[in-house]
């Protein structure tokens, strides 16, 4: 037990019983108080007490001179093929404001093989400082080696909140990080904020498909971690007279860190597949009719710059692949504008969707329940409005 | 090989109800379901285990009434299923979860694969699977759309990123999160049915599994709900009228206008 009460100093007055908020986890026998096995080490009653009898040890927890020594802001830069993804930027423009607002740096996190030439644009979208983690282990991602150097270069610089994009790489490995190093990670935000009492970096998430929204603290483990999902930050622009300091890190990869091997990266050939990135998304429901008119829907996603997405009706008819599935057993998505053509709006359909900026359903159903989250409604049949759209769209931004 | 499959038993429903005092989610009353991912989970360690042979065991954390999550799994042909329930285990974080998952895991002894849906769609966090590999010390391999391969020593799996897949060979054991791509999950038979009404479902209490005390429920969890609201509901906009043509060029126009295209 990490609270014990000194029986001799002990006056029987009661206050700790009073600041104590778990009911009989302390009770009074024979005028002394005593501490029960329904107390979950709080500490709430240590101050109650005037005559010092509560002994208040601390053990895993970090107690508030610890805490202060975790400073800045850090943005994990996910890259591939020399790219950095979108979300990175997104964070970097979010994590400046944080950063900003509790006077502390930002930094980002860089890793990879041969990717120093990122370091420019880190700096022109807000970092102050970037972490450099080069190496062979690195070239592709990989969660022994990226979880082993994340969790080193947290122990060695003890940043105070460190975020990353809700990819599959980002949620694939931070996780591991927050478990090695005992700290809070919060999945998949879509809102942060500075709580301005406490300086605690206040973490709000959907849960329940969206239903229900969750504010998140880390209160008492450092650093504060968080994933925060693609399309809802805003980044800034781009900077390009901006410099800062490139701090190389040597990571120590031991064989054990190295846990599988890829032996091959396939990406896919259509232009229209990466839903999580997209500005635009064109998604077909059951109203296309069949696997033949799917073209369709990416026929105008194409002409838009965007991707095309599907409702779980059309993957589960197996017209199209699992990979365009948007909803609560596909992607969750929130691009920009999302265009629903034969889709009528089923509630796992809208859980992936409905935090998108502007929404346009088209459907032959004027009862759709689509219709009830849409900004803009269309009575009409797909086969000839989106084909028209198509072709307005490819004269208009010729 | 010894399979363990971690599932989890979540609302079947979208109307979410709040503790109004405590700000919690009230989880009983709302009718339960197994974890949809869960399932492709149990299905991809179906069909390994017909393939090599071997156990198949399904796990959960959760209140004695997830039982019936558990019963399921047994009905579509798992081998044994072992409950994690102790009060001790209330207000667990992803941290807290996976850490007592893992000293369960440990207690049950030897196991050559875990796996788990590809996230729960009530948190929908993905961290419990990835935090269960952390805790053993093992292999992971997050977003599984496909098992390509398995023999005693590795298996060979497709795992999803945004622009694709990639093809990953891991030693065993690992942990793999299974994604819907994986499989179609079989229906429960009438024999499994039956099976699974008289089997005996054993309970595992904290004192059973191999953790530290203070590392559990809450007071092990890094992360505290400060709040949980509802967000304003989406309201529906505007229903264009008129001939079809008429409607779209008014869309094009608003969506030139608003600066969205």
């Amino acid at each position: 037990m990490a609270i014990s009460i000194k029986k001799d100093d002990c006056v029987g007055c009661g206050l700790c019983l009073e600041s104590c908020p778990y009911p009989g986890a302390i009770v009074m026998e024979s005028g002394r108080a005593v501490i029960t096995d329904k107390c979950v080490e709080c500490g709430a009653c240590v101050d109650s007490c005037g005559t010092g009898a509560i002994e208040f040890e601390e053990t895993k927890r970090k107690t508030g001179a610890d805490l202060e020594q975790y400073k800045g802001v850090w943005v994990f830069v996910e890259n591939r093929k020399k790219r950095i993804a979108n979300v990175a930027l997104e964070l970097l423009g979010e994590g400046r404001k944080l950063a900003e607002q509790l006077g502390q740096e930002l930094a980002a996190v860089l890793i990879g093989f041969d990717v120093e030439e990122l370091a420019k644009e880190c700096f022109a979208y807000g970092a102050d400082r970037v972490y450099l983690v080069e190496g062979h282990a690195f070239a592709n991602y990989s969660t022994g080696p990226y979880t082993a150097a994340f969790s080193q270069l947290i122990e060695k610089y003890k940043p105070n909140i460190v975020l990353f994009g809700a990819t599959h790489d980002g949620r694939d490995f931070a996780a591991r990080v927050a478990v090695r190093i005992y700290t809070g990670l919060t999945a998949d935000c879509t809102e942060l904020s500075i709580d301005p009492e406490t300086g605690l970096l206040c973490q709000t998430r959907p849960a329940f498909g969206g239903n229900v929204m969750a504010t998140i603290l880390t209160p008492n483990h450092r650093p504060q971690m968080a994933t925060v999902r693609p399309n809802v930050m805003k980044r800034r622009e781009p900077d390009y007279r901006r410099s800062g300091e490139i701090v190389r890190f040597d990571a120590e990869i031991s064989d054990g860190d190295l846990f599988y091997r890829i032996k091959e990266v396939v990406e896919h050939t259509a232009k229209t597949v990466n839903l999580e990135e997209a500005d635009i998304i064109v998604s077909g429901g059951r109203g296309i009719g069949g696997p033949e008119h799917y073209h369709l829907i990416e026929e105008l996603a194409e002409v838009l710059g965007g991707a095309a997405g599907a409702s779980r009706a059309v993957v589960d008819a197996g017209w199209v692949p699992h990979y365009r599935q948007v909803g609560q057993t596909g992607k969750t998505v929130a691009p920009k504008l999302y265009i629903a053509c034969g889709i009528s709006g089923a509630i796992q359909h809208l859980a992936g969707m409905q935090t998108s900026d502007f929404i346009v359903a088209i459907n032959k159903d004027p009862e759709a329940p689509i219709f009830k989250v849409a900004n803009i409604g269309i009575c009409a049949d797909l086969h000839k409005a989106v084909p028209y759209l198509t072709e307005r769209f490819k004269e208009l931004l010729k | 090989m010894e399979i363990i499959v971690c599932i989890k038993q979540v609302p079947d429903t979208t109307e979410v109800k709040i503790d109004p005092e405590k700000g919690t989610l009230i989880r009983e009353g709302v009718p339960s379901i197994v974890n949809p991912f869960d399932e492709y989970a149990v299905e991809a360690a179906l069909r390994i285990k017909e393939e090599m042979g071997g156990k198949v065991t399904v796990i959960t954390m959760g209140p004695p009434q997830a039982v019936e999550a558990l019963r399921k799994c047994i009905a579509m042909g798992a081998d044994d299923a072992v409950l994690i329930s102790d009060r001790a285990f209330a207000g667990s974080d992803t941290w807290a979860t996976s850490y007592t998952l893992a000293g369960a895991i440990k207690t049950l002894g030897r196991f050559d694969l875990i796996l788990c849906g590809k996230q729960a769609i009530d948190g929908d966090t993905a961290q419990v699977g990835p935090g269960i590999a952390e805790h053993l010390g093992i292999s992971q391999v997050t977003y599984v759309q496909r098992v390509v391969s398995v023999s005693d020593k590795a298996i060979q799996v497709e795992r999803s990123f945004e622009a694709g897949y990639e093809v990953i060979e891991t030693p065993l054991p690992a942990v793999l999160t299974i994604d819907k791509a994986a499989n179609v999950p079989r229906l429960p038979s009438m024999m499994g049915t039956m099976k699974a009404l008289r089997k005996e479902i054993r309970t595992l209490t904290s004192g059973d599994i191999d953790v530290r005390p203070e590392l559990l429920g809450m007071e092990g969890s890094p992360t505290r709900v400060k709040r949980t609201f509802t967000p304003q509901p989406r309201k529906g906009g505007r229903m264009l009228q008129g001939e079809m043509e008429d409607m779209l060029k008014e869309l094009v126009q608003i969506l030139r206008e608003e600066k969205i295209v």
